[in-house]
This record gives C-alpha cells, structure tokens and sequence, in this order.
C-alpha cells in the first residue's frame, strides 16, 4: 500500500505530534505546525491523534493513490480536487487506486494536513515520524517529499475498512474513484482561517526589563507576519521593542509560542521547529489554545497581542483540549455506524 | 563543589511560568559550578520521582524548565500551574546535592589539531603570540564541564576554557563546518555535533560522532559530563573514523 509524488508543492512534510523527552539533548520537538488539525484530519480516518500524516505548505503536492485509501483533509483550505474534482475537506473521502490528490490556490489558512488510514509505514526516530529538517532525522529520510517519492502505508484498521466498503459501493455507483462521507463535524467546531487574528499571550520571564513603551506596543500596536517566516520562527513587523537596560542573559529554555526579542527590536514568535534553548529575552508567551490559528497565518498577516493572566490561559487551554475530545467522540460514534 | 570546604550560601530558589506548560526553576543567576550542581542534583531527582503529568525537562546553565501537560493535571488544584508547583516544591524539598550527586562521567574526545583538520589554528597562534603546540597543549589540559545541551543536538556549552585561549569569532562565518569540528569563540569551545554554518575559530577536529540518532540516548555528552580533548594523530583520526563508520 503506497502514494506516489507526481509534484512535491512548496513544502510538504512528514509530521506527527512531535518528538518528545530528548529537549535535553538539544533535539527539537518539529511536528505539526496546527497540531489541532492533524488531530482532527487522523480521527476522520480513524487513526489515533498523533498517527503521522503530510503537512502541506500553501502550495499543495499531486499524489496518486496506488491502492485504495481512506483520507481526510484539515487545517488550511488549498482547494483540493481529486480527479480534477472539488473535493471537501474535514471530512472522510475514500480514493481508489489511479486516483489522483491535487491542490489549487490556497484559500484560507497556510497549511494543509492529510491523514491516511492506517498511516505511514515509516519508521520512527526517537519515537517519532516528525521530519527534522536540519538534522535529517525521521519522516522519509529525513527530508521533504519529492517528485518520485513512493510513501508506504500501513493498513487501516477494522473501522476504516468498513467505512471504506460503504463509501467504496458509493464510488461505483457514482461512476468515479472516490467518494466522501455523506458526514462531517458541525463547521461551527471547527477552527476559521483569517488573515488579520488576535493572538492572547502571557507575559514571559523577562517582560519586565522591557520599556514601559516597549509593553505598550506589544499589547497596542499591529505587527504582521514577515515572509521571512518559517517553521522554526515567525519574524514579525512593527514597532521595535526595547530593553530598559540592555544586558547580555543566559541561554534557557524557549517553547513553541516563546516571543523573542533580539537585539534589532523585532520579535520572533518561535514555532513548531523552534530550538531547544535561547539567550534572547523572552517578552511574552502565546497561550497553547492560540497556536493552532497563528500557525495558519498567511505571510502578511496581521497580530494583534492581548495580554490574558496564566489563569486564563490554562482555561483556554482545557477548554480547547474539551472541545478537540468532544469532537473525537462525536467521529467514533460515526465511524462507529458508517 | 569541594566537600571539604563550608558550601557557600546558595540564592533561594525562584519558579515563574514560561507559558501555559511549562515552568522555569531557577537556582542562580550566573554561571557557576556550584549552581550547576544544584540544576543536576535536580534533574537526577526528576529522572528519579518524576510526576504525573510531567512530560520533559530542559537543564541550562542556572534552570532547569519542566515542560508538563495542563489536561492531566486538572483536577489537582486550582489551576494546573498550581499543581504542578505543589509537585516541584516537594521535590526541591527532596533533593539534597550530597545524596544526588552520582560519580561525573568523563568523556575523552580524541582531536586531530591544526591542518586540513582545524585551519584556524595557526592564525590564532599567531593572534595569541603562542607556538601552536602550545594552543593545543592548552586546549588539552582542563578537564571540561559540560553545563548544558542546546543550539543544535548534542551540541555542548563547555565550561573551563583557559583565559588565554580566547579569541573573536570569525568575521565572515563559514557556510559550512563540518561535523566534529573542535573550535573557539569568545570564552567558549566546542564541538559542532552537524555540518552547519558556524563562526568559530576551527583548531581541530573529532572522529566521534556526538550524535548518533539511531542510539537511545542520542547525544554522547549529556549535562554534568566531564570533557577532555585527547590530541591524536590525522593517522589515528582516519583509524577512528572509519571504526565510528
């Protein structure tokens, strides 16, 4: 069981939920940028949550099926078709063998995920099947996915299959090679892609040698997303933010969502394949429930910073992670009854 | 820390948030063996009791951050940050440096100085007035201490250069330094663990391989190991190589 690269896209990349436990030995934790909508996009098909899957970047590849699949869609909407038809997403589809995945012109969002019933059959590295560029670690050897690349797949389980079955009779009587799922979660549920977003954030361990101006702007003033921006970092525009007293600090931890500040006064939100450690001051935090949406963010964008207390922020948090369960049970009952 | 001598007094613990999951505990506020001590002593405490909802931890040179998971920490207190503290704080209270303190482990890494293998070397004997067997002589003496991992896998932040070995990073870095390039820059030395683009002064270079990927512990130098640079032979390089091969 397999999918051929007939075109690779702009970027497009194994990714799971991450490597996690090596930070200490300097190994980043990569995986998805909009973990929510892998999640999302794996339960469709069936999958457990961190079953690695591609994330796709604004320009989306051409994938041929070799065997039949169940797939799904998630996160950015890159205009899929499939066979040269529309095709929807957040919702499961079965391809036939021949049939071919291809992508348009990005419509909302910057990143596509596709899940795959059964998953990859690629083994994973320090337990996980994210793709660390840098250092040439896990997805398919190491690397983006190229024109050529033949992905295996592992098989789907008992529940894939039998959705596939009833979809598979629709195909047939439809006279093409695919078929969606005549269901899909409440639109309402699911996360909107916009070009302009506010962004809640916490204060991070050195908000308060900041200017008192430089506070101000953050939480004031619009910054938007450079094109110079990319898995590691988001380089944002806007007003520079200062030091009240500038001083050299120790390296320490930084995570997914850390806002640094170098010394040119421009902040940097660290992102998916952020480093381990970092010695410039760290002036906010986003809160988790956010990153999703930023990661979606389309280059030009715009930000917008609203401080919430830590309180607040792990609300968020259980309520995002509320929302993402009651989701996953609402698929089993379907996936249940195809 | 000499056991021998009265400890000097040690700064109170802080913990902040770093986010909605994570927490910095911070145990000074510059670099020195005896804080260090203090961050190891607690990691190895974490390896040994770790919590539930704990998920990693990251030691740097005065913290050490506790990434851990708000869902499974929920109904412990008020708020998972809550928790989460009530849980460090009774390890702080547990961790004692004497009983944590396993026997350093000393690392011996084998460098080819100077030539094709550190193209440096002799404009920074020239730049510091010393013969360059005299640099690597130097270099080789001290027993390092590796005070934490970061920047790029298994890259170690070294303490213990000698003062007369320090030396500017290169004007126009180099795009490419290979893996196991030994170099020097600022106070610091180091080992580049990948071929990345890099700055520093190169004297020498490493056959060992200071990430092996495919290993369980895939960085050969963890925090709290012990460094020595053992000089050899571009002979007893090739030798070595092909063995790591």
């Amino acid at each position: 069981m397999s999918f051929s690269i007939l075109s690779p896209g702009l970027l497009t990349t194994v990714q799971d939920l991450g490597r996690v436990g090596y930070q200490k030995q300097g190994i980043i934790v990569s995986g998805a940028m909009d973990a929510t909508a892998l999640r999302l996009a794996n339960l469709l098909v069936g999958n457990p949550e961190n079953t690695a899957g591609l994330e796709l970047t604004l320009l989306g590849p051409k994938i041929r099926f070799e065997t039949d699949q169940l797939i799904a869609l998630a996160g950015a909407d890159l205009s899929p078709a499939v066979d040269g038809e529309p095709v929807r997403m957040w919702r499961p589809v079965l391809v036939r063998a021949g049939a071919v995945l291809s992508f348009g012109a990005p419509r909302a969002g910057s990143r596509a995920y596709l899940a795959i019933a059964g998953g990859l059959a690629l083994p994973p590295v320090l337990g996980s099947r994210s793709t660390y560029l840098r250092a040439g670690l896990g997805g398919l050897q190491g690397r983006a996915l190229r024109k050529g690349d033949a992905v295996p797949c592992a098989k789907p389980n008992a529940r894939a299959a039998k959705l596939m079955r009833v979809l598979a009779t629709n195909a047939d009587a439809l006279g093409r090679r695919w078929a969606e799922a005549a269901w899909a979660p409440d639109p309402a549920l699911l996360p909107r892609h916009e070009s302009s977003l506010e962004i809640r954030a916490t204060t991070g361990p050195e908000y308060h040698l900041f200017s008192a101006e430089s506070q101000g702007h953050l939480w004031e003033q619009e910054y938007s997303l450079s094109t110079e921006s990319d898995r590691m970092g988001y380089r944002l525009l806007g007003p520079q933010l200062v030091l009240e007293n500038p001083q050299e600090l120790l390296s320490s931890a930084v995570t997914f969502g850390t806002v640094q500040v170098p010394a040119g006064g421009l902040p940097i939100v660290l992102m998916a394949d952020h480093q381990t450690t970092g010695g410039y001051p760290r002036i906010a935090q986003i809160i988790t429930a956010d990153l999703a949406r930023l990661a979606q963010l389309p280059l030009g964008g715009k930000i917008r910073f609203r401080e919430v207390t830590l309180a607040e922020a792990q609300q968020l948090y259980l309520q995002h992670e509320q929302q993402v369960r009651a989701l996953r049970e609402g698929i089993h009952l379907k996936l249940q009854h195809p | 820390m000499n056991e021998h001598t009265t400890p000097e007094p040690q700064p109170a613990v802080q913990l902040y948030p770093l986010g909605d999951a994570a927490v910095v505990i911070e145990f000074g506020k510059s670099i020195s063996p005896a804080t260090h001590e203090r961050v190891q002593a607690f990691c190895n405490r974490l390896e040994q009791q770790p919590f539930v909802g704990l998920v990693e931890y990251v030691p740097a040179f005065t913290t050490v951050t506790v990434y851990y998971d708000p869902w499974r920490l929920r109904q412990q207190a008020a708020t998972p940050y809550d928790a989460v503290l009530q849980q460090l704080e009774q390890l702080l209270r547990r961790t004692s440096i004497a009983t944590e303190k396993p026997a350093p482990r000393v690392v011996e890494i084998p460098v080819c100085y100077g030539g094709a293998y550190g193209p440096d070397l002799d404009w920074l004997s020239k730049h510091l007035s010393l013969l360059p067997e005299q640099v690597i002589a130097l270099h080789a003496a001290p027993q390092y201490l590796v005070y934490m991992i970061g920047f790029a896998p298994g890259f170690p932040y070294l303490g213990g250069l000698d003062a007369q070995l320090t030396a500017p990073r290169k004007a126009q870095p180099r795009p490419l330094v290979p893996a196991g390039a030994v170099g020097i820059a600022g106070q610091q030395t180091g080992v580049y663990p990948l071929a990345t683009p890099g700055g520093w002064q190169l004297i020498g270079r490493t056959p060992l391989r200071l990430f092996r990927p495919e290993a369980e512990v895939p960085s050969l130098l963890q925090a709290g190991d012990r460094v020595r640079f053992v000089p050899i032979s571009a002979a007893e390089y090739q030798r070595l190589q092909q063995h790591e091969l």
